[in-house]
């Protein structure tokens, strides 16, 4: 790609909103620490150097009222941007992102909008726990008028967030800790990414697997493995919980037959099982469908159990390997998140 | 400005414009054409027409549930509220919003809440956006003695004190939340003090539409020079239930407020031709009343718009 640079998940974040608060004055962005010297995970770093602290501050810890007053400047023309570290911290703007900014639009029959961009990060590494580490995506994505996407690449969350940024509706940004230093091409123009489609990451025929933020790096490692069994699946990159693109999921399904679903989060009640309802509806013949995501506990803290409560490559690979042969009898290699053994903390 | 100078007539027609309003809702509502719930304004009218009339046009108003007084004072569309009520596709928002969600962005009338406090920190935000604008206009922010036991009002105002935001919050405090009495909710009823630990300008104003028109005309042009928070508290008496039509329980059965209201008869006496103005009132209800009572509920494919922007 031309005129691209190799960068991080969590640059590109920063590229797409440093070029959109430089074309327009009415971008603004706010969150506890982001002037600090870390610039949440570089993301934000310096914004109140280059923009000017009316445009770039930090904030009391009032979560929920900040929602309620990102929603009223965004009622007098503003596109704001608030930061949180940890999606867990979303529960304490439920009321204002459920029933205020979900609704407004509603209940004035369009005449008002409210164009807010509410990041915040999946805390899963280093033994984060039970706080610090939900996604809880699906509560947003089932409320009408909420925008929900997760996008996993470098190329994506750029694209995504400069679209969320300009998108008229409420938009939760759902970033993970474990992708913010992988790395790939990004374009260095100002672009935007659909809110309403997936990606085939990798193609196949076999089984499709379908993830979505760090789960389709786990998928794709399970691909890798299943190369020793010759076993060739297509690897699916959700992006967007909210706008399924179940066209998408439709025509893979078709073609392999076969479909794993493997999510972020617990499956009763959420992603998962809205996927796999909307395959079984629109498909014409049944297929096996499976579904994987965490133990439904909360999430442990010390490794030895953290470890098994998420879905790792090496069990989506076994699950794979089981549906395609009706077998039973391998176990594949284990597989090491590099990202996730290397990180030390402390947050 | 002194008394004499004062705009009564326009104070009386807002008032009493307001009140009837609020009695016309009363004798429709047992016929069940407004099916929704109503949290009417009777006994707190002093605070929106004396509030109103020292605003300015550009002002932004955020009002909530118990919105009508406020919406009428500042002078939104009265048909498309009637119609609203209705339910009605000519309402103000094709009757999916109903009573307690009123707005107008005519007159800068923000789509009300139902959730007491809900509405604050959207003022705040709204005020914060007039700052980075550097425009000079002022937010107005009405809510109820209740919102105070939120989290998110304290929350609220410590940040448009942070922020030096040009905002009004104006509590209309009618010491209960439903009918749970402020001393059943705070240890101490002290909400100037609290509020000016926080930093603001406060101040409790008495209850006479002219004396409040008057102090808020005062803070608006200082906030609206300085850019600063202010605060005031007026204590009112909601004469109907929280909700519905029938009587507040709160209220003695022989208060002399539920049998003539004093301000009403004050503002009258200052107005020559009230009658006129009595007349032209009934005649814009009634009108208003005809309007909605004929128009056409919305589609039924209207249930899907605007779920999302199409802005």
């Amino acid at each position: 790609m031309s005129n691209s640079l190799n960068l991080s998940y969590g640059k590109a974040i920063y590229e797409g909103i440093y070029q959109s608060m430089l074309n327009n004055p009415n971008v603004f962005i706010f969150g506890q620490g982001i002037d600090d010297y870390k610039g949440h995970y570089g993301t934000t770093l310096n914004l109140h150097k280059k923009f000017g602290k009316e445009r770039a501050f930090d904030t009391p810890i009032s979560e929920d009222s900040l929602t309620g007053i990102a929603i009223g400047s965004s009622l007098a023309g503003m596109r704001p941007i608030f930061v949180h570290q940890r999606m867990d911290f979303l529960m304490l703007c439920m009321n204002q992102l459920v029933n205020m900014a979900s609704k407004i639009c509603y209940l004035s029959n369009g005449i008002q909008n409210v164009p807010i961009v509410i990041r915040a990060s999946i805390g899963r590494s280093w033994g984060q726990g039970a706080q610090h580490s939900q996604s809880l995506y699906s509560f947003f994505a089932h409320v009408p008028g909420l925008k929900v996407i997760a996008p996993t690449t470098p190329y994506d969350v750029k694209g995504g967030i400069i679209a969320s940024i300009n998108d008229n509706n409420p938009v939760i940004f759902v970033e993970h800790r474990m992708l913010y230093e992988n790395k790939g091409l990004v374009p260095q123009k100002k672009y935007e990414i659909s809110l309403s489609s997936a990606r085939v990451t990798k193609k196949g025929s076999d089984l499709t697997l379908i993830g979505v933020s760090y789960t389709v790096v786990d998928c794709l490692r399970a691909s890798e493995i299943l190369k020793d069994k010759k076993i060739d699946v297509e690897v699916i990159d959700l992006i967007c919980i909210s706008n399924l693109d179940i066209k998408t999921i439709i025509k893979s399904a078709k073609k392999t037959k076969k479909i794993i679903i493997v999510d972020n989060d617990w499956l009763y009640c959420g992603l998962a099982s809205e996927i796999a309802t909307q395959v079984s509806e629109k498909l014409k013949f049944k297929i096996p469908i499976e579904r994987m995501g965490y133990k439904f506990s909360p999430c442990p803290t010390t490794r030895n159990l953290e470890d098994n409560f998420y879905p790792s490559a090496n069990v989506i690979a076994k699950k794979a390997y089981e549906m395609i042969t009706n077998k039973k009898d391998w176990t594949p290699k284990k597989i090491i998140n590099k990202e996730i053994l290397e990180f030390k903390g402390p947050f | 400005m002194s008394k004499e100078k004062f705009n009564f007539v326009e104070a009386y027609y807002r008032y009493k414009k307001i009140r009837r309003t609020e009695e016309r809702i009363t004798e429709i509502y047992p016929t069940d054409k407004i099916k929704s719930p109503v949290h009417l304004s009777i006994g707190q009218e002093s605070i929106a027409v004396g509030c109103s009339m020292a605003s300015s046009k550009k002002d932004i108003i955020f009002s909530n549930y118990r919105g009508h007084a406020h919406f009428i004072a500042h002078g939104g569309d009265y048909k498309a509220f009637w119609s609203e009520l209705y339910g009605k596709s000519n309402g103000l928002s094709s009757g999916k919003a109903g009573s307690m969600h009123l707005g107008d962005l005519n007159i800068n009338f923000m789509f009300t809440s139902a959730i007491v406090a809900s509405s604050i920190p959207n003022a705040v935000g709204y005020a914060l956006a007039q700052k980075i604008k550097n425009l000079s206009n002022v937010v107005l922010c009405y809510h109820g003695d209740g919102a105070m036991d939120e989290g998110v009002f304290w929350e609220s105002i410590n940040f448009a004190s942070l922020k030096q935001l040009p905002i009004l919050f104006i509590c209309e405090n009618n010491e209960y939340a439903i009918y749970s009495h402020l001393k059943k909710r705070m240890y101490q009823a002290n909400i100037i003090e609290r509020v000016r630990s926080f930093g603001l300008k406060a101040k409790k104003i008495k209850n006479d539409t002219f004396t409040i028109f008057e102090e808020t005309k005062k803070i608006l042009k200082k906030i609206r020079m300085n850019s600063t928070p202010h605060f005031i508290e007026i204590s009112t008496s909601r004469l109907k239930d929280h909700v519905g039509i029938k009587n507040s329980p709160n209220m003695k059965k022989n208060d002399s407020r539920l049998i003539e209201d004093k301000e009403l008869l004050f503002l009258r006496s200052k107005v020559k031709d009230f009658k006129k103005i009595d007349k032209k009132i009934e005649s814009e209800i009634d009108k208003a009343i005809r309007y909605a009572e004929k128009s056409k509920y919305p589609k039924q494919n209207e249930i899907l718009s605007n779920v999302f922007s199409n802005l």
